[in-house]
Order: C-alpha cells, then sequence, then structure tokens
C-alpha cells in the first residue's frame, strides 16, 4: 500500500483509452507526482456488438497509442497504472486483445513490469447456480434472465468493485489489466485504502473515469487530475486551456446516469445530494460534502449479449411525390409482396420462417420511430433503409434483395406503366452486416465475496 | 412565450446504461433557470405525456447547483434491440425543444 503524504493525487488519463489524449497533458500530470495512473477502456455505449462479437470499439491502433504513452509515463515514474473495462466489454476476447497489446508495446519499448489481469467473462454453470439460488436480482428494467437466455447468451460478463484491483496490486501488481468493471471502482480503490472518506472517493471516481469531461466546452478527450485531502478533494483539468467551473462538474454528475444524485456501486450508494461545489479560481473546483452509503448486500452487475441472427440491409431513396404522399400504404404494400415472394422462393423450406423485415424511413420518422410527435412528412425526399434479420446471411440476403426487386416496381395508381419507385443507393444492393446481437441481462448477482467471479492472472513481462 | 430551446444552454438525451434514457436541460444563467422552474411546465407529467409513457415511470430531477433539470426513462427498445433507432438515444430529445416556457 503506499503512503499518503497528507495528499492523496490521482491522475485519469483519458474517458476511454483509445479515445485520445494530448501528451503535454499526461505529463503535467506525471509533475504533480499522483499516486497512480488510471483509465477507463469500455463501456456499453456502443450498443452490444463489441460484447457480443469479442471486438473492440475503438480501433486497435487507438488503444495502443493510448495505452503505450500510459505504460511509458508509469514506469518512468514507478506508478501503479490501472486499466478497467478492458477492449469495451471485458470478455475474455477483449481480455486477451489487451494482453497482446501490452505485450508488444513492453517488447517494442523495453519495458519491464509485472501485470495483473483480471478476468470477469462468467461461467455459465456458477450463473445458473446463483439463479437458482435466488442470489440473481433484476434491474427495473430488465428482460427475462433463466437458463435459456444463460444458455444462449454468446458472453455474459460480471463487472467488479476495487477489490480486484486491490488484491492484484496487493499482490505487486504494477499493471493491473482488468476486464469488465465499474468505472469508477478503477479510480476509488486505492484512496480509500489510502484513508479518503468514501463519499468522497466515489464522486471524484465518478468525474475521472470520465477523463476531462467535467471540464467546460471540453474539445477533445484529455486527462484529468484530482488532489484528495482532509475533508474535500479538487478537480483540474490539466491543459491549461480547459477549465472546470462548479457547474460543470456538478453538471457532470447528469451524464448518462439515470439519477443524478445516486449512483449505485457494488458496495453502496454514493449520495451527491450534499455536495457543494465551490471554485478556486477560474479552472479549478474544490469539492465538499459527498456522502457514501454502504449497502445490506455486495452486488456485480452482470452485462450479458446474444446474437439474434444475422443481418443484410438495402439503402434506398425515393424522390417520387406521389409515392412519398402514400409511403404508410406503399411500405405495407411493399411488405405484403415480399411475404408472397419468400413463400415462393423458399416453398417448403422453414429455414426462413421466424425472419424480421423491417424498413426504416428517414425523412419521416427514422430516428424517433412511433414517439415522433411530427407525423406529416416536410421533406422532397426519404431515405429507406430496408433490413432483414434470419437465421443465416444467406437467407438474410436473399430475403432483403427480394425486398428490393419488389421495392424498385412496386405500382401506384398515380402513374400507369412500368415504373422504377426507388434509387439504389449501392451496386450491389445490399449489404451484409454479418451477426446482430441483443442485451440479454439487466440484473445483479450476490456473490459471497468481491473477488470471487474475478480470477486474477500474473505475468512478469520483460 | 419562449421555446424552451431558446433558453437552455444544452438539451440532450442520451442512454443511462442500455436500458434506460435520460434527458438533461442545462442553463447558463440562474434567472432563467429559475424562470423555467417557477412556470412549472417541465415537469414529469410532460415527459410523459411527450414520450407515451405512465407517469409512474418518469423520474424528474430539479438539479439546481447544475442549473438543470433531468428526466429518466426506461428506453421505448433496448439500446441495439431490433426495432432500435438510436444506438447511444442521442437523438431521442428533439420534441423538448418546442416546449412553451411563460
Amino acid at each position: 500500500m503506499q503512503q499518503s503524504d497528507g495528499e492523496v493525487r490521482v491522475l485519469s488519463a483519458t474517458g476511454v483509452c483509445g479515445s485520445g489524449f494530448k501528451e503535454s497533458s499526461l505529463e503535467a500530470g506525471l509533475a504533480r507526482r499522483p499516486h497512480f495512473i488510471g483509465c477507463d477502456a469500455g463501456s456499453t455505449d456502443p450498443g452490444p456488438f463489441a460484447l457480443g462479437s469479442g471486438q473492440t470499439a475503438f480501433p486497435v491502433r487507438s488503444i495502443k497509442r493510448d495505452l503505450k504513452l500510459m505504460l511509458q509515463a508509469a514506469r518512468r515514474a514507478k506508478l501503479p497504472l490501472l486499466i478497467g473495462s478492458a477492449g469495451t466489454a471485458g470478455g475474455a476476447p477483449h481480455l486477451e486483445k489487451f494482453k497482446e497489446i501490452t505485450l508488444e508495446i513492453a517488447r517494442e519499448e523495453n519495458l519491464r513490469f509485472s501485470m495483473a489481469l483480471i478476468h470477469s467473462e462468467q461461467h455459465k454453470e456458477y450463473l445458473k447456480k446463483r439463479l437458482h439460488e435466488g442470489r440473481v436480482t433484476p434491474l427495473s428494467p430488465a428482460p427475462e434472465f433463466t437458463d435459456a437466455v444463460i444458455d444462449r447468451a454468446e458472453r455474459i460478463v460480471g463487472m467488479m468493485g476495487e477489490e480486484p484491483y486491490l488484491r492484484a496490486l496487493q499482490n505487486g501488481a504494477e499493471v493491473v489489466i482488468a476486464g469488465r468493471s465499474s468505472d469508477c471502482a478503477i479510480f476509488a480503490g486505492i484512496p480509500i485504502q489510502m484513508g479518503i472518506s468514501p463519499g468522497l472517493a466515489w464522486h471524484a471516481a465518478k468525474i475521472l473515469e470520465c477523463g476531462a469531461a467535467a471540464a467546460v466546452a471540453r474539445p477533445s478527450p484529455d486527462c484529468m487530475f484530482s488532489t484528495f485531502a482532509e475533508d474535500y478533494f479538487d478537480i483540474d483539468a490539466l491543459d491549461p486551456e480547459l477549465r472546470c467551473t462548479p457547474q460543470s462538474v456538478a453538471a457532470h454528475s447528469l451524464y448518462e446516469n439515470s439519477d443524478p444524485y445516486h449512483l449505485v456501486e457494488s458496495s453502496g450508494t454514493l449520495d451527491l445530494s450534499t455536495a457543494t461545489y465551490v471554485a478556486l479560481d477560474g479552472r479549478r473546483v474544490r469539492v465538499r460534502g459527498s456522502r457514501f452509503h454502504p449497502s445490506d448486500k455486495y452486488t456485480i452487475k452482470l452485462e450479458g449479449a446474444e446474437c439474434v441472427g444475422y443481418q443484410s440491409i438495402v439503402i434506398g431513396s425515393i424522390r417520387d411525390p406521389y409515392i412519398i404522399g402514400q409511403i404508410d400504404s406503399w411500405i405495407a404494400r411493399l411488405t405484403e409482396r415480399v411475404k408472397v415472394r419468400t413463400a415462393e422462393v423458399f416453398a417448403n423450406d422453414r429455414t426462413a420462417s421466424g425472419h424480421v423485415f423491417n424498413v426504416r424511413v428517414y425523412g419521416k420518422d427514422g430516428t424517433m420511430g412511433p414517439l415522433e410527435p411530427v407525423r406529416e412528412i416536410r421533406s422532397h425526399e426519404l431515405c429507406l433503409v430496408m433490413e432483414v434479420t434470419a437465421a443465416t446471411q444467406e437467407i438474410a440476403t436473399t430475403i432483403v434483395s427480394l425486398a428490393r426487386h419488389q421495392a424498385l416496381h412496386l405500382p401506384i395508381p398515380q402513374w400507369g406503366g412500368f415504373i422504377t419507385g426507388m434509387a439504389c443507393l449501392y451496386s450491389p444492393a445490399y449489404l451484409e452486416r454479418g451477426p446482430v446481437y441483443r442485451f440479454c441481462v439487466n440484473h445483479v448477482i450476490e456473490p459471497d465475496d468481491p473477488c470471487e467471479m474475478f480470477p486474477i492472472e500474473y505475468i512478469n513481462v520483460g | 412565450m419562449t421555446k424552451l430551446g431558446e433558453l437552455a444552454r444544452l438539451i440532450r438525451s442520451k442512454n443511462a446504461g442500455p436500458f434506460e434514457l435520460t434527458f438533461d436541460i442545462m442553463f447558463d444563467a440562474k434567472e432563467t433557470f429559475e424562470r423555467v422552474r417557477d412556470s412549472k411546465v417541465l415537469t414529469a407529467e410532460l415527459i410523459a405525456q411527450i414520450y407515451r409513457l405512465p407517469v409512474k415511470d418518469v423520474r424528474f430531477f430539479v438539479v439546481p447547483e447544475a442549473l438543470a433539470f433531468k428526466a429518466s426513462i426506461p428506453r421505448p427498445r433496448f439500446q441495439g434491440d431490433l426495432l432500435d433507432s438510436d444506438t447511444h438515444g442521442g437523438q431521442q430529445y428533439a420534441p423538448l425543444i418546442d416546449i412553451e416556457i411563460p
């Protein structure tokens, strides 16, 4: 455990590893002698694809750029480096990818360190056991969670708290690469262990995990610095052109949270209702009064994704005002024609049954769907995205291609003769999107121990 | 009457996790924030009406220290589900712009 010199100082490199930061900001942070460097590397924000497919949302090259600068800085200053939610979703393939990138950087830059990899992908038998014990509870709203959902899931991860990080550090790790993690746990564990009150530590962590996002109108992702002392913490963006104000720091608790005053973590709830924000100068803010209420039960949030099929789409557009004027009935007739043609082509072959055909109409209600309050079309042209999701890519492409042809020549009463009523954007008109996924769980699980779901692997690098 | 979009510094929507959608309405000046607050137009009931939900599904917050209002609702479709059309939930705020404030 590190010793506090009256203060605890924390450097956050950026909001997501791979989104970038200024090297000058990282250097400015190092010059202030932080006790550790942390960085979040994941999110559900890009959607279920990353978790389902095992791929990363940010390009590997941009992840490597950020990780290299962080590793070099941490090793040069002999500081622990903590990375959470490796590779966007923190599953086994994501952690493996981060391990590869880290080893590659160490080789290229001649770095030596002891590394801990904290796994967060869950065994299906473990999840079923806890489910049968009644130790899996839905959050609101939540899809149904059963043995069948667990079996179908491509991947389910647990979101770890700070305990596995602290265990890895206790066991001598200098670089900790963690699977799916509470974003805040990356930053809260060490300050709490060094004696900072949990309320302040979790509140600062909530700000730090987003990098410079709490600064006023941050132009691009960057570093953030926090200093804890006695009964407060200060928040300070390292780029001299950035500034934090009491309002910008208070407003940060709104972002991507459903409740601006209460944030639920594994071990309790951060309560910001009594927090106060004071400007130290034009660009630094001092925060006091944040509280943390430990919960009776320790819980780990689960995230899972399942494959719902393979998708093919056709992008087209319509400029004919007569077709635009009857777009709803045009789509209803198209849908009927696609059904008839699919039945003809697939005949007794049942593999196409259960496919989903959907037409999105941009220029009408493509963005908000049934919630769109503007009902009349005010545009002179419409963009259509025809989308088929089916059991295989071949079936999806077949049906969307049938749909393209039906849409091209669908008659309307205003014109006599054979028409071509849709502009196709590409040749071939279809795009194969591959497997598509959905989030299949929004539940918490009660483990016996905060670390039982997160085995740690230790590697001596270099 | 003035439209909320003309009074606010920022109106935004975003996922709060894959299952909830959250709206932030933020102001620059305390007087403007107070004008909107005191008009009592912006309420959970209004959000429920715009997004066609029972009012019990709307969580509504007044956040004076950030000069902001916040509302959170269950996502109309879970993020990334087949018929979802806004992965980040970032473009669902538009109807709030036209709310008339006395």
